[in-house]
């Protein structure tokens, strides 16, 4: 007995806990079966902890955090100049499965956990992010946050419609796959002319609550520039309006195309560059009038000023986003409200961002990398200071709830299920493939309680703050005790096949654990679950769906951390 | 007919997560940006207001008007077939369809609406205009009756209960009959389940096979295996976090999700309610009220009988009267009938003329131009007939009623004005009720009923 029991050890250590874990399962099952049954087994040998099984916190490494770079120079700096100490550096599994949400929006799987576990690689890290940087889940993920702030969706208030929606949300993902520099994003959007369907990016001026010259400005000024002109002197507003002022639509013979297009005939424009009274003359945001030519684009003119490498707004905004998205804060918070009265947190960390992004010409993935890859991002989220001001200078990661899509694509790899999405209103209806991800979802419009109970932007307004990841009592609910959770957990084929697995109770507790909280159970954490199934008895199925049901609901699941 | 069908159970396929979706905005404030206008809109809510809650009995797919509440014996074999002997109702001279027996008797309790008309014979556009009031189409999707409710005698007017401000017992209806521009916080709560199993399993409530003992022992083990909330104690994501769960757990283990429990009613009372799903859902609505739910929906499918109409009248009728006949007695027995309106009605009504032939071979059709509805209590008068459809049940003869005409009347008796204003996420100035000069036509409030 004691033998077959060193054997699986054996097998866990050596075959060290990567590739295939099931197969070394199996390898040993006719012994590990017959250990199963043995009734008088001690409780302690049901999940005699191994060396991985750490005893203490799981989540911070013994290193103390020290500056990698000139970005951790200057955070770490600034911390110092505080009198704040930065958190320790989180652990491998902390990192692992923060790096895979907050890259590509997914969990990573058990045997990817494993792989990174036991790699002895000390630059393994780094290697990650870029691994991860060339997924195409970086692509979906991005694409979904893109979609939140052009406000992609096909039904009310933005009405795109669904083809117009697809074909939108397949040129930004595009776009963000092939990594398009970020200057030729955005100017090919503003500047675009034609169909909905055939010239995806024209949408930018259909998706908008208003075609008013002056909202089409503000959805520019919110996107682009972190800015909303709402806030500013009415002049100021209706000034850069006039840039949009000749952006004209006509219906085509086909169903629901449109085509967007310069016309400079439109909006009366009589005389343009002469001074009228009824009508303000163009000036950009940073005061500059400008004489527009009667056949001249007015939007190229904007463009081109906004993408400029002295544009005060275009880097600033982008890399403040990033930044934000990555670390949930931005350096300027809330990062769609840049103004003078809100200023960076850290003036220097932000324009060292906004350097390095210029001198890559305009290369998202590269901001993505230097963030992803500092000692600042790594940090753990137990914060060594309760001063509130730690976490306006970056001294800990802050714990975050999952957003809707990820939180369900999460459930559905977990549990090896899927989900069903379709949009029957309006036509032509939209039916989505049984194995689409939600992060990949283009559409806004698709109907799903679960998504909208857990805070999907309604993508209405292009608002940052149009997500909400707030927990609520009713997604609680959802979690704790409905029947679509309920049945994913009971019903789902790869939980029974790990569940059911031949292998050891502790191979089989510690793949639940890599499974869904991308680590290893601590001692503390074997002592309760061998609690539980000794309790259990013979009814060992129950106790593993509750185990797989706690983890699920714990805090640490659902939020990134 | 079979698009029609997988569309709708396309549409269903939502409800499984629907848990409490209005709960979501009870705790907390309102997600940014989405629902400009967190208050009411400058319509405002009566405090003396004679109806307090609406049990809207829905039923899908268009009931024939000539099988209850509008017999028509005279016009013949081809209108009738052989339900062609009303029978007479404790109100002199007011007659309903032989199927209705207990309902005949309860008569003095509702009135009958005979004229309802919009002329519309497609189910979503005509569920839209019934339970919107409003034409379809043009930029704005509006809220439904059960929205606009939840809006002004909901959360923002005082409600307090746990469980939200307007349930759908027990599937949705459909994106045709929500909130609209209101936006999801307004969206009604699909209980799931069914309430004639032994146990009613509402969705995120009750969990299916899982006894409340399993329950405690599954918090206690949630609790010891919570390593991060425990290793981060102060964490304010993390508190607000602890704090939805204890709210979740007021209803799958406190009181706030007993009033689904029908084993607190007497066996005697659930069997006179019928022990069918729909009986025991009338059950579920008057618990509902009683606890003071402003809205409840009762969503009673089948009523689309293109087929084998007069076989499904024989099954349904019955257990149509029972349930909505002991729903009566038992509001007014407790007193609630006052200050509730039970409200019947389908998106419209069915062809009066039966399809004799193939492929429907006794089946009716869709009928938009007249229809009945019936209403009962919250200052709704009792025993007796609005309007009048003509011999043979094809037209409205006297006194026609549009759907924005009943909706606005029953807003007067819940003390929401009807000329009063909703908040539009664009700030866009939009009547409670259309206006006539909004292009609407109305008969008029029902002014002789109320």
């Amino acid at each position: 007995m004691k033998k077959a029991w060193l054997a699986a050890t054996v097998v866990l250590l050596a075959v060290p806990m990567i590739a295939q874990p099931v197969g070394a399962a199996k390898k040993a099952a006719p012994k590990a079966k017959a250990n199963n049954q043995a009734p008088k087994r001690a409780p302690s040998a049901f999940v005699e902890p191994a060396p991985h099984h750490v005893a203490g916190s799981p989540y911070e490494g013994a290193a103390p955090a020290a500056p990698g770079g000139p970005l951790d120079r200057l955070v770490f700096g600034k911390l110092e100049e505080l009198g704040l100490g930065p958190a320790n550096l989180c652990s491998d599994g902390v990192f692992v499965r923060r790096a895979y949400l907050d890259t590509i929006g997914t969990l990573p799987t058990a045997q990817e956990v494993r792989t990174f576990l036991v790699d002895q690689n000390p630059n393994k890290r780094r290697i990650l992010i870029d691994r991860l940087l060339a997924r195409e889940e970086f692509a979906d993920y991005w694409a979904m946050k893109w979609s939140d702030l052009l406000r992609v969706k096909s039904e009310f208030p933005i009405n795109l419609w669904p083809n117009a929606v697809q074909a939108y949300h397949r040129w930004i993902r595009t776009c963000l796959k092939e990594n398009l520099p970020y200057d030729k994003f955005v100017r090919e959007m503003l500047t675009a002319s034609g169909s909905n369907f055939r010239v995806p990016q024209v949408n930018f001026y259909r998706a908008v609550q208003s075609r008013e010259p002056s909202a089409l400005a503000q959805a520019a000024a919110l996107t682009f520039m972190g800015v909303r002109p709402e806030a500013w002197p009415k002049e100021k507003w209706s000034e850069m309006a006039v840039f949009f002022s000749q952006v004209s639509y006509k219906s085509t013979l086909e169903w629901k195309e449109e085509i967007v297009m310069f016309d400079p005939n439109h909006a009366a424009q009589p005389a343009r560059g002469v001074a009228d009274p009824q009508r303000p003359a163009a000036v950009l945001p940073d005061g500059t009038k400008i004489q527009l030519a009667p056949d001249q684009d007015p939007r190229v003119v904007f463009a081109d000023w906004l993408i400029d490498a002295k544009n005060p707004w275009f880097a600033r905004n982008i890399v403040n986003r990033i930044w934000s998205w990555l670390l949930g804060r931005g350096i300027i918070h809330e990062p769609d409200d840049i103004r003078p009265d809100n200023p960076p947190s850290d003036p220097k960390l932000l324009a060292y961002l906004e350097r390095e992004f210029v001198a890559s010409q305009y290369d998202l993935k590269r901001i993505y990398r230097l963030i992803l890859t500092s000692q600042t991002y790594q940090l753990s989220s137990m914060p060594k200071t309760d001063d509130p001001r730690a976490s306006v200078h970056f001294a800990f990661y802050p714990v975050r709830r999952l957003e809707a899509e990820v939180l369900i694509d999460a459930l559905c790899q977990i549990t090896g299920t899927t989900e069903q999405y379709s949009s029957p209103i309006p036509e032509p209806f939209t039916f989505i493939p049984e194995d689409a991800r939600s992060i990949a979802l283009a559409d806004a419009s698709i109907t799903s309680s679960f998504l909208e109970n857990f805070g999907r932007s309604p993508r209405d307004t292009g608002r940052e703050a149009e997500r909400n990841n707030r927990p609520t009592a009713a997604q609680r609910l959802h979690l704790l005790n409905s029947s679509h959770i309920q049945r994913k957990i009971e019903q789902s084929g790869k939980l029974q096949y790990l569940l059911q697995g031949k292998g050891q109770p502790r191979d089989v507790i510690d793949d639940l654990y890599l499974t869904i909280l991308s680590r290893f159970p601590t001692q503390e954490e074997l002592k309760v679950v061998a609690a539980l199934f000794q309790s259990a008895g013979t009814n060992r199925r129950g106790a593993a769906v509750d185990l797989v049901w706690a983890l699920i609901n714990s805090a640490e699941f659902l939020h990134r951390h | 007919m079979k698009t029609a069908i997988s569309r709708r159970d396309v549409m269903c396929r939502g409800v499984l997560g629907a848990a409490g979706l209005v709960l979501a905005d009870r705790m907390g404030t309102v997600p940014g940006g989405s629902v400009k206008a967190a208050g009411l809109g400058e319509g405002s809510t009566r405090a003396n207001a004679k109806a307090k809650s609406v049990i809207q009995i829905w039923l899908w797919g268009g009931p024939s008007h000539l099988d209850t509440f509008d017999p028509k014996p005279a016009a013949g074999y081809d209108y009738c077939g052989q339900l062609d002997k009303p029978i007479p109702t404790n109100i002199d001279g007011i007659m309903v369809g032989e199927l209705l027996p207990l309902l005949a008797k309860q008569a003095d309790k509702y009135s009958i609406i005979r004229s309802m008309t919009h002329g519309v014979n497609a189910h979503e556009t005509a569920a839209y205009m019934v339970q919107t009031g409003r034409p379809p189409g043009g930029r704005d999707v509006y809220p439904c009756v059960g929205a606009v409710v939840s809006l002004f005698k909901g959360y923002n007017a005082g409600y307090k209960g746990l469980i939200p401000p307007y349930v759908v017992l027990t599937q949705p209806q459909g994106r045709f009959s929500e909130a609209g521009f209101l936006g999801g916080r307004y969206k009604p709560f699909a209980t799931g389940g069914d309430p004639a199993q032994a146990r009613f399993a509402v969705e995120g409530v009750v969990a299916q096979g899982i006894t409340d003992e399993r329950q405690k022992d599954r918090r206690t083990l949630l609790h010891k295996l919570d390593t991060l909330g425990r290793t981060m104690k102060d964490d304010q994501s993390l508190q607000a976090f602890q704090e939805a769960e204890d709210g979740a757990y007021e209803l799958i283990l406190g009181d706030g999700g007993k009033v689904f429990d029908l084993t607190q009613e007497t066996n005697e009372l659930r069997d006179s309610y019928g022990r069918t799903t729909f009986g025991q859902a009338c059950l579920v609505a008057r618990r509902l009220v009683e606890r003071g739910v402003p809205y409840v929906t009762i969503n009673y499918n089948g009523w689309d009988t293109h087929k084998q109409h007069f076989q499904t009248m024989r099954r349904k009728l019955p257990e149509m009267d029972r349930g909505m006949a002991t729903l009566l007695q038992d509001l007014t027995e407790r007193g609630l009938l006052d200050s509730t309106i039970v409200w019947w009605s389908g998106e419209f009504g069915r062809t009066p003329k039966v399809q004799w032939e193939p492929p429907w071979s006794g089946g009716r059709g869709h009928y938009g131009r007249v229809f009945s509805a019936v209403v009962a209590g919250g200052g709704f008068k009792g025993g007796r007939v609005v309007g009048a459809s003509d011999e043979k049940g094809e037209d409205v003869k006297d006194r026609p009623v549009y759907p924005c005409d009943l909706i606005a009347s029953m807003y007067e008796l819940l003390g929401i004005d009807p000329d009063g204003k909703l908040p539009h996420p664009q700030g866009l100035d939009v009547r409670v009720t259309p206006a006539v000069a909004e292009g609407v036509t109305s008969g008029g409030r029902l002014k002789e009923i109320m």
